[in-house]
């Protein structure tokens, strides 16, 4: 019956604070990450200078985070439409995985044309792949109640499973010698680079243009304040007449389609071919950016940044400092862990019992 | 020596916003039924809260036989021997009566003489209870004898009655009346906290009356009467709004013709048969108990609700029953549903947000899926000044705005628009006095301009005051209308009670 702490609603949570604490959450887990590293045997100076500092230290550095940073938070963004609408959608892995098996099928097939159209259409393509994906979860909940965390996250696992056959069994780069890929895609199948000898690719200017227009959706359109409503009270939607099963779809299309560009942005741009491992987890990575970003565009942009930079530097840490790679997961899911804690802090306050 | 059981001394108590108990001073002396009167959101509910142990003070003390006290939680009131009935039950519906009583019991007994203990109280007090009958088969008059004799099982000194009959007919009103002089008698205390004027003349001994977190009053109940409680509780003279019958036109507008549906859900109450129509310019009540039927019907009503329904629902001579909430507003019918919060507002949106929820022809609030802000705004300002919403500005959330504020404007939401049809359950649950005259004027008024109003209210009074004629809803039925001008209180009470017709 006693306990030791009860946790009590603040009532009214500021504004500022729910703004700050993806800061202080940062700021806790460059701390935390820290104290690893000590008991870990390395100087945590040098280890986190490693980590945060040194993978962008030239442009080179700078391109290869934006590169990174561009599709986590192409599908942030997207998933941020289902989280608004209170939709968990954790299968934006999938939704990725199934736009580049579309994306790049348009892109195998075509992989000897000339025509300017080859890049559009793969696009369009990925973009169809994922929302359809995207719907399948979107279905079973509005048909039969089932649970979108499941089915999306199932369904993500179908999706890598799909691609594994296609590039082992029909889709195999005959010229190939029997490795797992297909043929590489023409010049006309590739996302043109920014800047010449840069990674950098084009799908930095869709993100930042499907940052803004989602940024316009939210604030200005029927639709993005349709999603707010349902999102705070089902009730209130449902009161205003606003169509449940239209806004869980398209919440889901919409996510689905930016995962799946986000997809063919990988595969079309610094890949170029289809192959078991097209995406480092960057759907379920893409949840800690959303969140982190407040399911705010803007938010979103700078923790996109924040997040790729634990991938370049779990790279960094490996190759100078025979720091496992993994360390990489472990300041993500760090992230997650105080982000939860900070915002449990600012809806609520801790009092001890004397 | 002291007479006083109970001495509560300047007890303040602030919320965010508000005051809610301010300077709070009165003694209840022992063996009487004791009032707290006052509207909601007088601060009632919060000094009961205190005396319970439910909530702290900021400051004041209370003394019980002259022992200072300061409760950190129910139990340790419970030991001193005050116990308390709910407003709202707190039973586990599907359990049945003895596990429910075993359940509230701070000292470990067996679950035969918990029987017998219970069986003794019930027949002491002339209260029924089938100890093993599943709370969710009793009737709210049941339920709250389970409450009763949970509390009475602590053998309390003290009994706080939070609106006891708020839920009750007025039959199993007089039955609970009965038991709460003979726990007098026995010296027991009785702290009975109500708005119902009525019932502190006709039961209480002393009574305290609070408005807006004071004390105004604290006077032998005996030697008042209705009219002077209510100008004391109220703070001016009770206008009594005449009701006229000239705005109302033949046409029907608006009519519901055996409407019935079935749930699965055994706490969804079925209806049956439901007709009724509504005039132009005609204001139309259903009376009842809460939970006899009306959520459900007016889900039916707002178009929440589409599926399995028998029957039919015809405006202007159309079939609406199977059309959305969204479309039923684009024909012109208005709604404004019973929780404010959550329901016909969202708590954590801007009022100027809030306006969205309900659009009718001829607001202009978007074009092609694009917001129109200006026009937004100038409505909901629009709103804010003809409803006396008082709050800083449109920006402001909903749930920042206090309960009859907040009312007015999703009322005036509907209002400004002149719906054909304006349908509302509970219009002034929860509001200020202020408030409540304001909200059935500005309906009265609407009504005269051709508007069909049908008003869904638990509040016999407002009912009365406000429509032109009434039904009375029970068990999921509806009773003939009868024209308020010729109603009969102790028959619309029987009606309550079940016997329609």
């Amino acid at each position: 019956m006693e306990k030791l702490i009860s946790i009590i609603p603040r009532g009214s949570s500021s504004q500022s604070m729910f703004i700050l604490a993806p800061i202080f959450a940062i700021f806790l887990t460059l701390l935390f990450g820290s104290l690893i590293f000590i008991l870990m045997d390395y100087d945590p100076i040098v280890a986190l200078k490693t980590f945060f500092i040194s993978p962008i230290s030239n442009f080179y550095g700078i391109s290869e985070l934006l590169v990174k940073a561009t599709p986590l938070a192409l599908i942030a963004v997207g998933l941020s439409f289902c989280f608004k609408n209170n939709i968990y959608n954790i299968g934006a892995e999938g939704q990725l995985t199934m736009g580049a098996i579309f994306g790049g099928g348009v892109g195998i097939y075509f992989y000897d044309s000339s025509s300017f159209l080859v890049l559009p259409m793969m696009i369009l393509a990925g973009a169809i792949g994922g929302a359809l994906w995207g719907m399948i979860p979107a279905l079973l909940k509005t048909k039969f109640n089932t649970n979108e965390i499941l089915t999306s996250l199932m369904l993500s696992y179908v999706a890598l499973l799909i691609l594994d056959y296609l590039v082992v069994g029909p889709w195999r780069d005959p010229d190939g010698f029997n490795f797992p890929k297909t043929r590489p895609f023409g010049e006309t199948g590739r996302m043109p680079v920014l800047f010449g000898g840069l990674r950098i690719h084009f799908g930095l200017i869709i993100t930042l243009i499907l940052l803004a227009v989602s940024w316009f959706v939210y604030s200005k359109t029927m639709f993005g304040y349709q999603l707010k409503v349902s999102g705070f009270s089902p009730r209130a939607a449902r009161f205003a007449g606003f169509n449940k099963n239209f806004l869980i779809f398209s919440a889901f299309a919409i996510c689905g389609a930016f995962a799946g560009i986000a997809g063919i942005g990988e595969v079309s741009g610094p890949i170029g071919l289809l192959y078991r491992d097209i995406s480092p987890n960057y759907g379920f990575t893409a949840i800690i950016v959303c969140f982190l970003g407040r399911l705010h565009p803007l938010g979103i942009m700078f923790a996109s940044l924040v997040i790729a930079l634990t991938y370049l530097g779990a790279e960094d840490a490996q190759l100078f400092l025979q720091i496992p790679a993994s360390v990489g997961f472990v300041f993500q899911g760090l992230v997650l862990f105080f982000l939860l804690g900070t915002d449990l802090l600012v809806n609520f306050k801790l009092k001890l019992k004397t | 020596m002291n007479p006083y059981l109970i001495q509560i001394d300047s007890i303040c108590k602030k919320y965010p916003g508000v005051l809610a108990n301010n300077n709070v001073s009165f003694n209840i002396r022992k063996g009487r039924i004791h009032a707290l009167l006052g509207e909601n959101g007088a601060g009632k509910s919060t000094l009961v809260k205190i005396l319970y142990g439910l909530v702290s003070s900021d400051s004041g003390n209370i003394f019980l036989n002259n022992e200072k006290i300061n409760f950190n939680s129910p139990s340790e009131a419970k030991i001193k021997g005050i116990g308390m009935v709910f407003q709202h039950f707190s039973l586990f519906e599907s359990l049945t009566v003895s596990e429910n009583l075993i359940l509230g019991l701070e000292e470990k007994i067996s679950f035969k003489k918990l029987k017998e203990k219970a069986i003794e109280i019930s027949k002491k007090y002339d209260l029924s209870l089938d100890l093993n009958s599943p709370i969710n088969t009793l009737s709210a008059g049941e339920k709250q004898s389970v409450e009763i004799v949970r509390a009475l099982l602590q053998e309390p000194k003290i009994l706080i009655m939070d609106e006891p009959t708020s839920v009750l007919t007025p039959i199993e009103a007089e039955v609970l009346f009965k038991v709460l002089k003979k726990l007098t008698e026995e010296g027991k205390t009785i702290l009975y906290i109500t708005h119902k004027l009525e019932e502190v003349i006709k039961n209480c001994n002393e009574v305290t009356i609070m408005r807006s977190g004071n004390v105004i009053t604290t006077c032998n109940a005996e030697a008042e009467t209705k009219e002077t409680l209510a100008i004391k509780m109220l703070g001016y003279k009770v206008r009594s709004l005449i009701t006229d019958y000239s705005s109302i036109k033949n046409n029907i507008l608006f009519e519901v013709k055996n409407l019935s549906i079935n749930f699965k859900d055994p706490y969804k109450k079925n209806l049956t048969n439901i007709s009724f129509t509504l005039r132009e310019g005609e204001i139309f009540g259903i009376a009842g108990v809460a939970g006899n039927g009306q959520t459900e019907l007016m889900e039916l009503l707002t178009g929440e609700n589409t599926g399995n329904i028998e029957g039919e629902i015809i405006f202007e001579n159309k079939n609406i029953t199977k059309l959305r909430t969204k479309t039923r507003r684009e024909l012109s019918i208005g709604f404004v549903t019973e929780d404010r919060l959550g329901h016909s507002a969202v708590p954590e949106l801007s009022l100027s947000e809030n306006i969205l929820l309900s659009q009718f022809p001829g607001n202009k609030f978007s074009k092609m899926g694009i917001l129109n802000f200006k026009e937004i705004k100038s409505y909901t300002e629009n709103v804010i000044s003809k409803f006396n919403v008082k709050t800083p500005n449109e920006k402001v959330s909903a749930k920042n705005l206090s309960g009859g504020n907040l009312q007015k404007f999703v009322i005036g939401r509907e209002v400004i628009s002149k719906p054909k049809v304006l349908i509302i359950s509970q219009p002034t649950w929860g509001v200020d006095a202020g408030a409540e005259s304001f909200i059935r004027e500005s309906l009265i008024k609407l009504s005269k301009e051709g508007t069909s109003l049908l008003i869904i209210s638990q509040d016999l009074d407002e009912l009365v005051e406000i429509t032109h004629s009434l039904s009375v809803i029970s068990n999921g039925y509806l009773s003939k209308p009868i024209e308020t001008k010729n109603l009969n209180i102790e028959k619309l009470g029987i009606m309550m009670g079940g016997e329609i017709d």
